[in-house]
């Protein structure tokens, strides 16, 4: 857990596709999910979902302070027209707006299950993404080789059950969000013909004594075991052959599928088994909007916005005692910039989702466009620390003990946990 | 000797190919890859960046659907590049080209520079492998597909005739930081240098007019002196005169600076040697670029004389070195790999299969090449290529690769005594011996740790 001796350059969890074929578009977002299962009953048996936006999400533009009068003057090509009007914002209470891209969170947000929280930042104020990235997954000042989510899974207490006891974690790559202490399996429900079990056994065998592939690939091969028995061997089938598991992506034949749809159809179902994993962390790249944002940023917030569409379907009942957090490791400038896009900023929106949320509502304290409030002249001022965000869901949905909070988040003490969003 | 002959192959090289010759003096084999011209050979057809700005120009102004015009030009660079890595007798200087193009990422994930990113790795980083730094950094900063990539084509001098025409029409146009921040943060200085916003939109300023003339008969670099910023700028403390002249100032300053020397030899260490690279083999790269004047050639000279980057197996391969090195042990014919292929055009380009299962291995495994996600590239440390999924992903490929035409008569033990020579284990040994099938013996191979370090 502590700092490498030589400050290594910046680095970014990849995030891959699934198979794709050749003759396919080579551009193509890609997504990750990785899963886990605390090592014990959690609290209600809550289902907690983390999903990482890389790229920083300018959170004005998702969640418009159309009520704020210094607004216009500052990014008015960067604001929908009024709600009501064709093309408009969704009205969230009469000062925010929803993006119009975003109908099924705005049916989250009547059914109460929606709690925006605004003007969010992490506890650094780095403007680098790559920097900014591993801080907000490690939950520290500096790059740990473990994730937040991780050592917090790990304190989810309870007694061990399960084969394992381990985690899982679907689609290529575990964010370092997820990595640690924690054993994390994966699964990549994308797949193609694949060797037997027997040869799969012979390879990690060869693989034991290495201190790095060795435990890959036992972990590899234990999750896979799990997920054929979550997942019913129909919709393997249905994976491996065209990727076409989640419900809304295009039918065979047309178009390919969304990954992302994909890892949260596969998430949902994951986590909706009775022994499965309680914890899962997915992401979806496309925020870094520097130019043309009005229309580059609608692709990103659609797919976004079925994701948690199609995470809510495959959860099923377990929806009402699910929470989804997503972030984004910081925002963007108030003022538009010179390429009808927006630069690196601090202040953004951090999203709860679920039946187990307090929602209905925007959170947060508003700090104001004005002269003199934004922060550096410059961005929209922080009046939020995420980790406050993710320490209240850890302890009020996922029975995270108080006094487990400073190992989750070094250098954390003077922040509390935010109450009230969780539904008591 | 042997085995410091393979591991100048597997460390610095891609793997060796089938029963290429071992060298005798593994580290003057290296050494002559650096002093002798780059020997790749592409297609004469290949597009140039000129053609393929004119290849999109014509495809946005007929509006053509799909991508009838770059796509075909597109695959046949990265295809002819494919076939390189596979055939190249450098594979030194292969992994060097390989290593700078990812320094310098451009990605295809920003629409237009499918249009572009073959040639831009053909005209501003092969070039420059064994050159001086800043040459390359100035390359590429003036090319086409990093214009592009980083939105600099558009950032605007708010003071600029440019910016004033745009606001008498009522349209707010400025600055864009993208490519300074990147260019400070990821190319050169690295945030230890400790610059400022004021520097990022500072150096921002320094770029503006650094765009692309897609009217030209021959689209390429532009300076406009119209959407230019007026002005001396202060870049870290120091002043840099207005014009295009200020850019490349201030880019040869960046370049031979020492935090850049640092930067860099951090990033080369990190890559080649380990994923915590120790710090002597750290300073003696950035040594060598001082005292160079950042001399690239001189640098990997640096690197090829430390012991530690001699000791075998202390990184992963990243998931596309790994196929190459599986495919080159196998050793397809690689037709088409001549000076003279057809131009892509024809329709006709023998590209040979190899190619094209690389191609298709690298997408499968999570690194398609040229297609990052984000400005900083791939990874170097083996955690990110590393994830449970990630493994069996390899797993899988491999006993794809294993059942594929190109290993249909391969002689599995032969392979790994070639492939690996004193590196191979004997348990690996005995599990190729006593595999089942040729498919079997070979998968096994592929996904020995042996074979997956580097």
């Amino acid at each position: 857990m502590s700092r490498p001796p030589i400050p290594a350059p910046p680095v970014l969890i990849p995030r891959r596709t699934a198979l794709l074929g050749l003759g396919a578009a080579w551009t193509l977002g890609s997504a990750s999910l990785a899963l886990a299962r605390p090592p014990g009953p959690a609290r209600r048996d809550g289902r907690l979902v983390v999903v990482i936006l890389r790229g920083a999400l300018d959170g004005m533009a998702a969640v418009i302070p159309y009520g704020d009068p210094a607004l216009a003057a500052l990014r008015a090509p960067l604001v929908p027209p009024p709600p009501g009007q064709p093309g408009g914002m969704r009205d969230l209470g009469g000062f925010y707006g929803l993006h119009p891209a975003l109908p099924v969170l705005h049916g989250f947000y009547a059914q109460g299950s929606l709690l925006p929280i605004h003007a969010v930042a992490g506890h650094y104020r780095s403007r680098s993404h790559f920097e900014a990235q591993d801080y907000m997954e490690s939950g520290a000042d500096t790059r740990l080789t473990s994730g937040w989510l991780n050592r917090a899974v790990g304190a989810m207490g309870g007694l061990p059950h399960g084969p394992d006891g381990a985690g899982l974690s679907v689609g290529l790559s575990t964010p370092l969000l997820l990595r640690g202490p924690t054993p994390i399996g994966s699964f990549d429900p994308l797949q193609a013909a694949r060797p037997d079990d027997d040869l799969l056994a012979r390879i990690a065998a060869l693989n034991a004594p290495d201190p790095l592939t060795g435990p890959a690939l036992r972990a590899g091969l234990r999750a896979d075991t799990y997920s054929i028995r979550a997942l019913s061997a129909r919709e393997r089938a249905d994976a491996a052959s065209s990727g076409m598991t989640a419900p809304g992506a295009p039918r065979p034949g047309t178009a390919r599928p969304d990954p992302f749809l994909v890892l949260c159809h596969t998430a949902g179902t994951l986590l909706a088994a009775p022994d499965g994993p309680r914890v899962a962390a997915l992401e979806i790249g496309g925020w870094d909007t520097h130019a043309a944002q009005m229309g580059r940023l609608s692709g990103p917030l659609r797919r976004l916005d079925a994701g948690l569409g199609v995470l809510r379907d495959a959860l099923g009942p377990c929806w009402a005692h699910g929470a989804v957090l997503v972030m984004t490791e910081f925002g963007r400038t108030v003022r538009i910039n010179g390429t009808a896009g927006t630069d690196h900023g601090t202040g953004t929106i951090t999203l709860l989702a679920g039946g187990a949320v307090a929602g209905g509502r925007v959170g947060g304290t508003w700090p104001g466009l004005a002269r003199g409030q934004l922060f550096e002249n410059r961005d929209l001022a922080p009046t939020t620390d995420l980790r406050a965000v993710a320490m209240g869901v850890l302890r009020d949905h996922m029975g995270v003990p108080a006094h487990a909070m400073p190992r989750i988040f070094p250098g954390s003490a003077g922040i509390a946990p935010l109450a009230g969003l969780i539904r008591a | 000797m042997q085995t410091q002959a393979m591991q100048a192959m597997i460390r610095f090289g891609l793997g060796r190919r089938g029963r290429e010759p071992l060298p005798d003096d593994p580290a003057a084999w290296l050494r002559e890859q650096l002093a002798a011209p780059d020997g790749a050979r592409f297609p004469a057809g290949l597009s140039d960046s000129a053609d393929g700005l004119i290849r999109l120009r014509t495809q946005r102004r007929t509006k053509q659907p799909g991508d009838p015009l770059v796509g075909p030009a597109f695959h046949a660079d990265l295809l002819a590049q494919m076939t390189q890595c596979l055939a190249s007798d450098q594979p030194f200087r292969e992994r060097l080209a390989w290593f700078w193009t990812n320094h310098f990422t451009v990605s295809l994930r920003q629409g237009g520079t499918r249009a572009v990113i073959g040639p831009y790795v053909r005209e501003a980083i092969r070039p420059h492998v064994t050159g001086r730094f800043s040459d390359m950094l100035l390359a590429v900063m003036r090319h086409p597909a990093m214009l592009m990539y980083l939105d600099n084509v558009s950032s605007i001098g708010p003071d600029s005739p440019a910016a004033r025409r745009a606001a008498r029409h009522g349209q707010l146009r400025g600055l864009n930081e993208n490519l300074a921040r990147e260019c400070l943060e990821l190319h050169t200085l690295s945030p230890a240098a400790g610059y400022t916003q004021q520097d990022v939109t500072s150096f921002a300023a320094i770029l503006t007019g650094w765009t692309i003339d897609m009217r030209a008969d021959r689209p390429g670099f532009a300076f406009r002196p119209d959407a230019h910023q007026p002005g001396v700028k202060i870049l870290m403390g120091r002043d840099f005169p207005p014009g295009e002249a200020g850019g490349v100032q201030a880019l040869s300053w960046l370049g031979t600076h020492p935090a850049t020397y640092a930067h860099l030899a951090t990033r080369l260490a990190t890559h080649f040697i380990a994923d915590v690279p120790p710090p002597a083999a750290i300073h003696a790269i950035a040594a060598a670029l001082r005292q160079s004047g950042g001399d690239l050639g001189t640098a990997s000279h640096a690197l090829i004389a430390r012991p530690e980057a001699w000791r075998p197996g202390t990184k992963l391969r990243q998931p596309f070195f790994y196929a190459v090195a599986a495919l080159r042990a196998l050793d397809p014919p690689l037709p088409g790999h001549a000076a003279d292929g057809p131009a892509p055009d024809s329709g006709a380009a023998p590209h040979p299969p190899a190619a094209w299962l690389l191609a298709d291995a690298t997408r499968t495994m999570g690194q398609p090449p040229w297609d990052a996600p984000l400005p900083n590239g791939w990874s170097d440390r083996a955690a990110d290529w590393a994830a449970p999924a990630d493994l069996i992903a390899r797993a899988e490929w491999a006993y794809r690769l294993a059942g594929h035409d190109v290993a249909a008569e391969a002689d599995p033990l032969a392979i790994a005594q070639a492939g690996l020579g004193p590196l191979l284990r004997p348990a690996t040994r005995a599990a190729i011996r006593h595999a089942g099938s040729r498919r079997d013996a070979l998968t096994l191979l592929f996904t020995a740790p042996e074979f997956q370090r580097c």
